[in-house]
Protein backbone atom coordinates (compact mmCIF):
# COMPACT_ATOMS: atom_id res chain seq x y z
CA UNK A 1 0.00 0.00 0.00
CA UNK A 2 1.12 3.26 -0.90
CA UNK A 3 1.71 5.91 1.99
CA UNK A 4 1.10 9.48 1.65
CA UNK A 5 1.70 12.57 3.66
CA UNK A 6 0.25 15.77 3.65
CA UNK A 7 -0.84 17.19 0.15
CA UNK A 8 0.31 20.64 -1.19
CA UNK A 9 3.12 21.51 0.92
CA UNK A 10 6.10 20.73 -1.15
CA UNK A 11 8.38 23.64 -2.03
CA UNK A 12 9.91 21.77 -4.86
CA UNK A 13 10.25 24.08 -8.29
CA UNK A 14 11.15 24.19 -12.09
CA UNK A 15 12.92 25.74 -14.18
CA UNK A 16 11.81 24.87 -17.35
CA UNK A 17 14.03 27.32 -18.98
CA UNK A 18 17.24 26.21 -17.33
CA UNK A 19 16.62 22.43 -17.80
CA UNK A 20 18.57 20.40 -20.68
CA UNK A 21 16.55 17.52 -19.51
CA UNK A 22 19.68 15.30 -18.35
CA UNK A 23 17.70 13.57 -16.65
CA UNK A 24 19.63 12.89 -13.34
CA UNK A 25 17.05 13.93 -11.09
CA UNK A 26 14.45 11.74 -12.40
CA UNK A 27 17.27 8.99 -11.37
CA UNK A 28 18.07 10.32 -7.93
CA UNK A 29 14.59 11.17 -6.90
CA UNK A 30 13.41 8.49 -4.63
CA UNK A 31 9.75 8.87 -4.97
CA UNK A 32 9.55 9.06 -8.42
CA UNK A 33 8.20 13.00 -8.60
CA UNK A 34 9.97 14.05 -11.37
CA UNK A 35 10.00 12.32 -15.27
CA UNK A 36 11.58 13.58 -18.66
CA UNK A 37 9.35 14.30 -21.38
CA UNK A 38 10.31 15.91 -24.48
CA UNK A 39 13.59 16.32 -23.00
CA UNK A 40 12.70 18.12 -19.83
CA UNK A 41 12.29 17.31 -16.70
CA UNK A 42 8.64 17.54 -15.54
CA UNK A 43 6.93 17.50 -12.03
CA UNK A 44 4.39 15.26 -12.35
CA UNK A 45 3.66 13.60 -8.94
CA UNK A 46 4.71 16.83 -6.49
CA UNK A 47 2.58 15.21 -3.32
CA UNK A 48 4.84 12.29 -3.33
CA UNK A 49 7.80 15.06 -2.65
CA UNK A 50 9.99 14.85 0.61
CA UNK A 51 12.13 17.48 0.11
CA UNK A 52 15.30 15.38 0.12
CA UNK A 53 16.72 17.94 -2.64
CA UNK A 54 18.96 14.82 -4.42
CA UNK A 55 17.45 16.45 -7.38
CA UNK A 56 18.18 20.13 -6.67
CA UNK A 57 21.93 19.46 -5.88
CA UNK A 58 22.93 16.61 -8.55
CA UNK A 59 21.24 19.71 -11.16
CA UNK A 60 24.26 21.05 -13.16
CA UNK A 61 22.32 23.96 -14.52
CA UNK A 62 20.09 25.06 -11.21
CA UNK A 63 17.23 24.24 -12.67
CA UNK A 64 15.48 23.40 -9.58
CA UNK A 65 14.83 24.71 -6.11
CA UNK A 66 13.30 23.02 -3.31
CA UNK A 67 14.06 24.11 0.64
CA UNK A 68 15.45 21.03 1.65
CA UNK A 69 15.59 19.21 5.06
CA UNK A 70 14.49 16.73 6.96
CA UNK A 71 10.99 15.80 7.91
CA UNK A 72 11.27 14.87 11.52
CA UNK A 73 9.50 16.29 14.13
CA UNK A 74 12.13 15.72 16.61
CA UNK A 75 14.55 17.82 15.18
CA UNK A 76 11.95 20.72 14.42
CA UNK A 77 11.69 20.20 18.30
CA UNK A 78 15.14 20.24 19.36
CA UNK A 79 15.81 23.94 16.76
CA UNK A 80 12.85 25.51 18.10
CA UNK A 81 14.29 24.67 21.57
CA UNK A 82 17.56 25.98 20.77
CA UNK A 83 15.93 28.90 18.90
CA UNK A 84 17.22 27.50 15.52
CA UNK A 85 16.67 25.51 12.49
CA UNK A 86 15.63 21.87 12.62
CA UNK A 87 18.87 20.02 13.70
CA UNK A 88 19.48 16.38 13.92
CA UNK A 89 21.01 15.41 17.97
CA UNK A 90 24.46 14.19 18.50
CA UNK A 91 22.60 11.20 20.85
CA UNK A 92 22.33 8.85 18.33
CA UNK A 93 19.46 9.33 17.30
CA UNK A 94 20.16 8.92 13.26
CA UNK B 1 42.74 13.71 -8.26
CA UNK B 2 42.70 17.64 -8.43
CA UNK B 3 46.32 18.88 -9.59
CA UNK B 4 48.48 20.29 -6.61
CA UNK B 5 45.97 18.42 -3.96
CA UNK B 6 48.23 17.31 -1.47
CA UNK B 7 48.54 14.15 0.43
CA UNK B 8 49.13 13.94 3.89
CA UNK B 9 52.27 12.33 5.33
CA UNK B 10 50.11 10.04 7.55
CA UNK B 11 48.53 8.74 4.61
CA UNK B 12 48.02 4.71 3.28
CA UNK B 13 47.51 3.97 7.69
CA UNK B 14 47.04 0.35 7.77
CA UNK B 15 43.34 -0.57 9.05
CA UNK B 16 43.06 -2.68 11.90
CA UNK B 17 42.64 -6.10 11.90
CA UNK B 18 38.95 -7.38 12.59
CA UNK B 19 36.88 -10.49 12.72
CA UNK B 20 35.28 -9.77 8.78
CA UNK B 21 38.75 -8.97 7.89
CA UNK B 22 39.93 -12.00 6.11
CA UNK B 23 43.09 -11.13 4.42
CA UNK B 24 45.16 -7.95 2.83
CA UNK B 25 45.52 -7.20 -0.47
CA UNK B 26 48.82 -5.60 -1.30
CA UNK B 27 48.73 -2.21 -3.39
CA UNK B 28 50.37 0.71 -4.30
CA UNK B 29 49.19 2.16 -1.40
CA UNK B 30 49.74 0.19 1.10
CA UNK B 31 47.61 -3.38 2.43
CA UNK B 32 44.28 -2.92 1.62
CA UNK B 33 42.30 -5.00 3.75
CA UNK B 34 39.63 -7.89 2.42
CA UNK B 35 36.73 -8.26 3.60
CA UNK B 36 34.94 -11.25 3.56
CA UNK B 37 30.98 -11.31 1.78
CA UNK B 38 29.23 -13.82 4.62
CA UNK B 39 28.49 -11.91 7.72
CA UNK B 40 29.44 -13.93 10.62
CA UNK B 41 27.86 -14.26 14.47
CA UNK B 42 29.27 -10.91 15.65
CA UNK B 43 28.03 -8.65 12.44
CA UNK B 44 24.85 -10.06 13.31
CA UNK B 45 24.45 -9.56 17.32
CA UNK B 46 26.49 -6.22 16.54
CA UNK B 47 23.24 -5.47 13.91
CA UNK B 48 20.59 -6.56 16.58
CA UNK B 49 22.08 -4.18 19.55
CA UNK B 50 22.35 -1.10 17.25
CA UNK B 51 18.68 -1.62 16.50
CA UNK B 52 17.85 -1.72 20.04
CA UNK B 53 19.82 1.56 20.32
CA UNK B 54 23.08 -0.51 22.44
CA UNK B 55 26.39 0.92 21.33
CA UNK B 56 24.87 2.55 18.41
CA UNK B 57 27.38 5.07 17.67
CA UNK B 58 30.76 2.54 18.13
CA UNK B 59 29.50 0.57 15.67
CA UNK B 60 31.45 1.72 13.04
CA UNK B 61 34.13 0.81 10.57
CA UNK B 62 37.26 2.72 9.63
CA UNK B 63 36.89 4.83 6.98
CA UNK B 64 39.04 4.37 3.81
CA UNK B 65 39.43 1.65 1.25
CA UNK B 66 38.82 -2.18 1.45
CA UNK B 67 38.25 -4.61 -0.90
CA UNK B 68 36.02 -8.14 -1.86
CA UNK B 69 36.92 -11.28 -3.70
CA UNK B 70 40.74 -10.05 -6.05
CA UNK B 71 40.02 -6.68 -7.30
CA UNK B 72 42.46 -5.40 -10.25
CA UNK B 73 42.87 -1.86 -11.38
CA UNK B 74 39.65 -2.24 -13.79
CA UNK B 75 37.50 -3.55 -10.58
CA UNK B 76 34.05 -1.44 -10.00
CA UNK B 77 34.51 1.07 -7.03
CA UNK B 78 31.88 1.00 -4.57
CA UNK B 79 31.58 3.89 -2.18
CA UNK B 80 29.53 3.31 1.38
CA UNK B 81 29.24 4.67 5.03
CA UNK B 82 30.94 3.57 7.78
CA UNK B 83 28.02 2.56 9.65
CA UNK B 84 28.68 -1.05 9.89
CA UNK B 85 25.41 -2.66 9.60
CA UNK B 86 25.57 -0.26 5.92
CA UNK B 87 28.81 -2.01 5.37
CA UNK B 88 28.13 -5.07 5.95
CA UNK B 89 25.08 -5.05 3.68
CA UNK B 90 27.03 -4.06 0.74
CA UNK B 91 29.91 -6.67 1.63
CA UNK B 92 27.10 -9.46 2.07
CA UNK B 93 25.55 -7.94 -1.45
CA UNK B 94 29.43 -8.22 -3.10
CA UNK B 95 29.71 -11.54 -2.72
CA UNK B 96 30.88 -13.57 -5.37
CA UNK B 97 32.60 -10.42 -7.37
CA UNK B 98 35.94 -8.58 -6.99
CA UNK B 99 35.44 -4.91 -6.02
CA UNK B 100 36.99 -1.99 -4.41
CA UNK B 101 34.45 -0.64 -1.16
CA UNK B 102 35.15 3.08 -0.09
CA UNK B 103 33.69 4.22 3.51
CA UNK B 104 33.27 7.63 3.94
CA UNK B 105 33.42 9.12 7.11
CA UNK B 106 30.20 9.34 8.08
CA UNK B 107 30.45 8.90 11.98
CA UNK B 108 28.48 6.19 12.00
CA UNK B 109 26.02 6.67 10.76
CA UNK B 110 23.26 5.23 7.14
CA UNK B 111 24.15 6.66 3.80
CA UNK B 112 20.92 8.51 3.60
CA UNK B 113 21.06 10.63 6.70
CA UNK B 114 24.24 10.88 6.74
CA UNK B 115 23.38 12.64 3.13
CA UNK B 116 20.97 14.22 5.19
CA UNK B 117 23.33 16.04 7.32
CA UNK B 118 26.11 16.22 5.00
CA UNK B 119 28.70 14.31 6.45
CA UNK B 120 28.32 11.64 3.10
CA UNK B 121 28.45 14.74 1.33
CA UNK B 122 30.48 16.38 -1.99
CA UNK B 123 33.38 17.51 0.49
CA UNK B 124 34.27 14.22 2.32
CA UNK B 125 33.81 11.87 -1.12
CA UNK B 126 36.77 14.24 -2.66
CA UNK B 127 38.74 14.13 0.53
CA UNK B 128 37.92 10.38 0.73
CA UNK B 129 39.15 9.97 -2.44
CA UNK B 130 42.55 11.87 -2.03
CA UNK B 131 43.06 9.84 0.91
CA UNK B 132 42.74 6.38 0.36
CA UNK B 133 45.06 7.01 -3.00
CA UNK B 134 42.16 5.60 -4.90
CA UNK B 135 43.40 7.33 -8.06
CA UNK B 136 46.75 4.56 -7.70
CA UNK B 137 44.76 1.77 -7.12
CA UNK B 138 41.74 1.83 -9.88
CA UNK B 139 42.99 2.89 -13.89
CA UNK B 140 39.60 3.84 -14.54
CA UNK B 141 37.57 7.11 -13.41
CA UNK B 142 34.38 5.78 -12.39
CA UNK B 143 32.68 4.91 -8.91
CA UNK B 144 29.63 3.75 -7.94
CA UNK B 145 27.55 5.75 -4.83
CA UNK B 146 24.00 4.44 -3.61
CA UNK B 147 21.28 6.37 -4.88
CA UNK B 148 20.09 7.68 -1.44
CA UNK B 149 23.71 9.44 -1.28
CA UNK B 150 22.41 11.77 -4.07
CA UNK B 151 21.33 13.99 -1.27
CA UNK B 152 24.69 14.84 -0.12
CA UNK B 153 26.83 14.21 -2.88
CA UNK B 154 26.28 16.99 -6.03
CA UNK B 155 28.18 14.19 -8.80
CA UNK B 156 28.69 17.03 -11.21
CA UNK B 157 30.94 18.80 -8.61
CA UNK B 158 32.58 15.18 -8.07
CA UNK B 159 33.54 15.18 -11.61
CA UNK B 160 34.82 18.89 -11.82
CA UNK B 161 37.16 18.23 -9.33
CA UNK B 162 38.23 14.86 -8.94
CA UNK B 163 37.69 13.63 -12.90
CA UNK B 164 35.50 10.57 -11.21
CA UNK B 165 31.88 10.21 -12.70
CA UNK B 166 29.46 9.08 -10.04
CA UNK B 167 27.44 6.91 -11.03
CA UNK B 168 24.16 5.95 -8.60
CA UNK B 169 23.31 2.77 -8.15
CA UNK B 170 20.12 1.09 -6.29
CA UNK B 171 18.94 2.18 -3.33
CA UNK B 172 19.34 -1.04 -1.82
CA UNK B 173 22.60 -2.80 -1.84
CA UNK B 174 20.81 -5.91 -2.40
CA UNK B 175 20.07 -4.96 -5.46
CA UNK B 176 23.97 -4.53 -6.14
CA UNK B 177 24.11 -7.81 -8.41
CA UNK B 178 21.17 -7.50 -10.39
CA UNK B 179 22.33 -3.13 -11.35
CA UNK B 180 25.84 -4.37 -12.42
CA UNK B 181 24.30 -7.75 -14.36
CA UNK B 182 21.76 -5.31 -16.59
CA UNK B 183 25.16 -3.10 -17.18
CA UNK B 184 24.47 -0.56 -14.36
CA UNK B 185 21.19 0.33 -15.11
CA UNK B 186 18.66 0.54 -12.26
CA UNK B 187 15.06 -0.43 -12.82
CA UNK B 188 11.93 1.71 -11.61
CA UNK B 189 11.60 -0.83 -8.57
CA UNK B 190 15.50 -0.09 -7.42
CA UNK B 191 15.00 3.14 -7.64
CA UNK B 192 12.19 3.61 -5.18
CA UNK B 193 12.76 3.99 -1.48
CA UNK B 194 10.07 1.59 -0.21
CA UNK B 195 9.05 1.23 3.70
CA UNK B 196 7.28 -1.76 4.25
CA UNK B 197 6.16 -3.62 7.48
CA UNK B 198 9.50 -5.04 7.85
CA UNK B 199 11.20 -1.91 7.60
CA UNK B 200 9.22 -0.18 9.99
CA UNK B 201 9.35 -2.95 12.61
CA UNK B 202 12.74 -2.76 12.71
CA UNK B 203 12.71 0.56 13.51
CA UNK B 204 10.35 0.42 16.58
CA UNK B 205 12.92 -1.20 19.42
CA UNK B 206 14.84 2.06 18.63
CA UNK B 207 11.53 4.33 19.20
CA UNK B 208 11.58 2.63 22.78
CA UNK B 209 14.81 2.78 23.98
CA UNK B 210 14.84 6.35 23.02
CA UNK B 211 11.96 6.51 25.39
CA UNK B 212 14.20 4.37 28.27
CA UNK B 213 16.39 7.01 29.03
CA UNK B 214 13.71 9.27 31.42
CA UNK B 215 11.35 6.21 31.92
CA UNK B 216 13.49 4.89 35.21
CA UNK B 217 12.57 8.53 36.70
CA UNK B 218 9.05 7.79 35.50
CA UNK B 219 9.17 4.16 37.08
CA UNK B 220 10.15 5.65 40.25
CA UNK B 221 7.47 7.99 40.48
CA UNK B 222 4.75 5.99 39.23
CA UNK B 223 6.17 3.14 41.86
CA UNK B 224 6.22 5.87 44.38
CA UNK B 225 2.62 6.93 43.98
CA UNK B 226 1.29 3.48 43.40
CA UNK B 227 2.74 2.14 46.76
CA UNK B 228 1.79 5.73 48.74
CA UNK B 229 -2.07 5.44 46.74
CA UNK B 230 -0.91 9.56 46.20
CA UNK B 231 -3.12 11.01 43.63
CA UNK B 232 -4.85 7.27 43.64
CA UNK B 233 -2.70 5.60 40.67
CA UNK B 234 -3.40 2.20 40.54
CA UNK B 235 -2.38 -0.50 38.15
CA UNK B 236 -4.95 0.23 35.65
CA UNK B 237 -3.83 3.43 35.27
CA UNK B 238 -0.52 2.29 34.66
CA UNK B 239 -1.69 -0.24 32.31
CA UNK B 240 -3.37 2.65 30.14
CA UNK B 241 -0.31 4.54 30.38
CA UNK B 242 2.05 2.09 28.88
CA UNK B 243 -0.52 1.01 26.34
CA UNK B 244 -0.78 4.67 24.90
CA UNK B 245 3.06 4.85 24.55
CA UNK B 246 2.94 1.47 22.64
CA UNK B 247 0.79 2.53 20.90
CA UNK B 248 2.26 5.77 19.46
CA UNK B 249 5.66 4.02 19.00
CA UNK B 250 5.07 0.81 17.86
CA UNK B 251 1.28 0.02 16.78
CA UNK B 252 1.31 3.10 15.01
CA UNK B 253 4.07 2.42 13.01
CA UNK B 254 3.12 -0.62 11.97
CA UNK B 255 -0.23 -0.14 11.08
CA UNK B 256 0.54 3.07 9.53
CA UNK B 257 -0.65 2.27 6.01
CA UNK B 258 -4.47 1.14 7.49
CA UNK B 259 -4.94 3.94 9.74
CA UNK B 260 -7.04 6.38 7.89
CA UNK B 261 -5.43 10.30 7.52
CA UNK B 262 -1.93 11.26 5.93
CA UNK B 263 -0.46 13.58 9.56
CA UNK B 264 1.54 11.22 12.03
CA UNK B 265 -0.19 12.04 15.02
CA UNK B 266 -3.39 11.93 14.00
CA UNK B 267 -3.11 8.19 13.39
CA UNK B 268 -1.89 8.21 16.73
CA UNK B 269 -4.41 9.75 18.03
CA UNK B 270 -7.18 7.85 16.54
CA UNK B 271 -5.61 4.98 17.93
CA UNK B 272 -5.27 6.29 21.40
CA UNK B 273 -8.59 7.36 21.48
CA UNK B 274 -9.63 4.24 20.66
CA UNK B 275 -7.43 2.89 23.38
CA UNK B 276 -8.95 5.65 25.97
CA UNK B 277 -12.43 4.50 25.10
CA UNK B 278 -11.81 0.61 25.71
CA UNK B 279 -9.92 1.79 28.91
CA UNK B 280 -12.73 3.67 30.58
CA UNK B 281 -15.31 0.99 29.21
CA UNK B 282 -12.96 -2.07 31.03
CA UNK B 283 -12.00 0.06 33.76
CA UNK B 284 -15.97 0.89 34.57
CA UNK B 285 -14.87 4.31 35.18
CA UNK B 286 -17.98 5.84 34.71
CA UNK B 287 -20.30 4.45 37.28
CA UNK B 288 -18.06 5.22 39.97
CA UNK B 289 -18.10 8.56 42.04
CA UNK B 290 -16.64 11.77 40.08
CA UNK B 291 -16.52 8.95 37.04
CA UNK B 292 -17.00 11.52 34.39
CA UNK B 293 -14.06 13.28 35.34
CA UNK B 294 -11.75 10.49 35.51
CA UNK B 295 -13.32 9.35 32.18
CA UNK B 296 -12.34 12.44 31.02
CA UNK B 297 -8.70 12.71 31.24
CA UNK B 298 -8.14 9.54 29.90
CA UNK B 299 -9.59 10.68 27.25
CA UNK B 300 -8.20 13.89 26.91
CA UNK B 301 -4.34 12.35 28.25
CA UNK B 302 -4.11 8.86 26.44
CA UNK B 303 -4.40 9.72 22.97
CA UNK B 304 -2.31 12.65 23.40
CA UNK B 305 0.39 10.71 24.87
CA UNK B 306 -0.34 8.58 21.68
CA UNK B 307 -0.04 11.15 18.97
CA UNK B 308 3.07 12.66 20.54
CA UNK B 309 4.94 9.57 20.01
CA UNK B 310 3.63 9.05 16.39
CA UNK B 311 4.26 12.33 15.63
CA UNK B 312 7.96 11.23 16.51
CA UNK B 313 7.96 8.45 14.15
CA UNK B 314 8.15 10.82 11.08
CA UNK B 315 11.97 11.38 11.56
CA UNK B 316 12.07 7.80 10.62
CA UNK B 317 9.63 7.39 7.78
CA UNK B 318 10.95 7.58 4.31
CA UNK B 319 8.57 9.62 2.97
CA UNK B 320 7.68 12.97 5.43
CA UNK B 321 9.05 16.27 3.97
CA UNK B 322 10.23 19.04 6.44
CA UNK B 323 7.55 21.56 5.16
CA UNK B 324 4.71 18.83 5.79
CA UNK B 325 6.04 17.92 9.26
CA UNK B 326 6.43 21.79 10.51
CA UNK B 327 2.80 22.42 9.35
CA UNK B 328 1.64 19.13 10.59
CA UNK B 329 2.79 19.92 14.08
CA UNK B 330 1.43 23.75 14.02
CA UNK B 331 -1.88 21.90 14.39
CA UNK B 332 -0.76 18.77 16.55
CA UNK B 333 1.45 20.37 19.05
CA UNK B 334 -0.93 23.01 20.81
CA UNK B 335 -3.51 20.56 20.78
CA UNK B 336 -1.43 18.22 22.33
CA UNK B 337 -0.22 20.29 24.97
CA UNK B 338 -3.75 21.69 25.52
CA UNK B 339 -5.25 18.04 25.70
CA UNK B 340 -2.80 16.88 28.22
CA UNK B 341 -3.27 19.80 30.47
CA UNK B 342 -6.86 19.69 30.70
CA UNK B 343 -6.67 16.33 30.99
CA UNK B 344 -4.02 16.78 34.05
CA UNK B 345 -6.67 19.23 35.57
CA UNK B 346 -9.37 17.17 35.39
CA UNK B 347 -7.54 14.18 36.94
CA UNK B 348 -6.60 16.74 40.03
CA UNK B 349 -10.38 17.77 39.69
CA UNK B 350 -11.35 14.02 40.38
CA UNK B 351 -8.81 13.62 42.84
CA UNK B 352 -9.75 16.51 45.21
CA UNK B 353 -14.16 15.18 44.63
CA UNK B 354 -12.64 11.89 45.56
CA UNK B 355 -10.05 13.31 48.56
CA UNK B 356 -12.87 15.34 49.70
CA UNK B 357 -15.64 13.02 49.38
CA UNK B 358 -18.04 15.60 47.87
Amino acid sequence: MQLRYLKNVSTLQMNDDKCTGCGICAIVCPHEVLVIEDKKAHIIDRDACMECGACALNCPCEAISVQAGVGCAAAIIRGKLKNGEPCCGDDGCC
Amino acid sequence: MAEGLRIPDNLFARIPDAPWIIGRRSSLVGDIPRVGTELVWSDITGSWKARWGIKRMNFTVVPGLYCVGEPDDSSPVFVTANYKMTFDRVRKALSGMNAWILALDTKGINVWCAAGKGTFGTKELIKRIALAGLSQVVSHRTIILPQLGATGVAAHEVRKQTGYKVIYGPVRSEDIPAFMKSGMKATREMRHVQFGIYDRLVLTPVELTGLLKPLPIIALVLLFTLITNLFRITPLNLCAFLGAILLGAVITPLLLPWIPGRAFSWKGWLLGMLWAVAVVYMGGYLSRPHGLWISLSQILILPAISAYLALQFTGASTYTSLSGVQKEMKVAVPLIIASTSLGLVTWLVSYLALKGGI
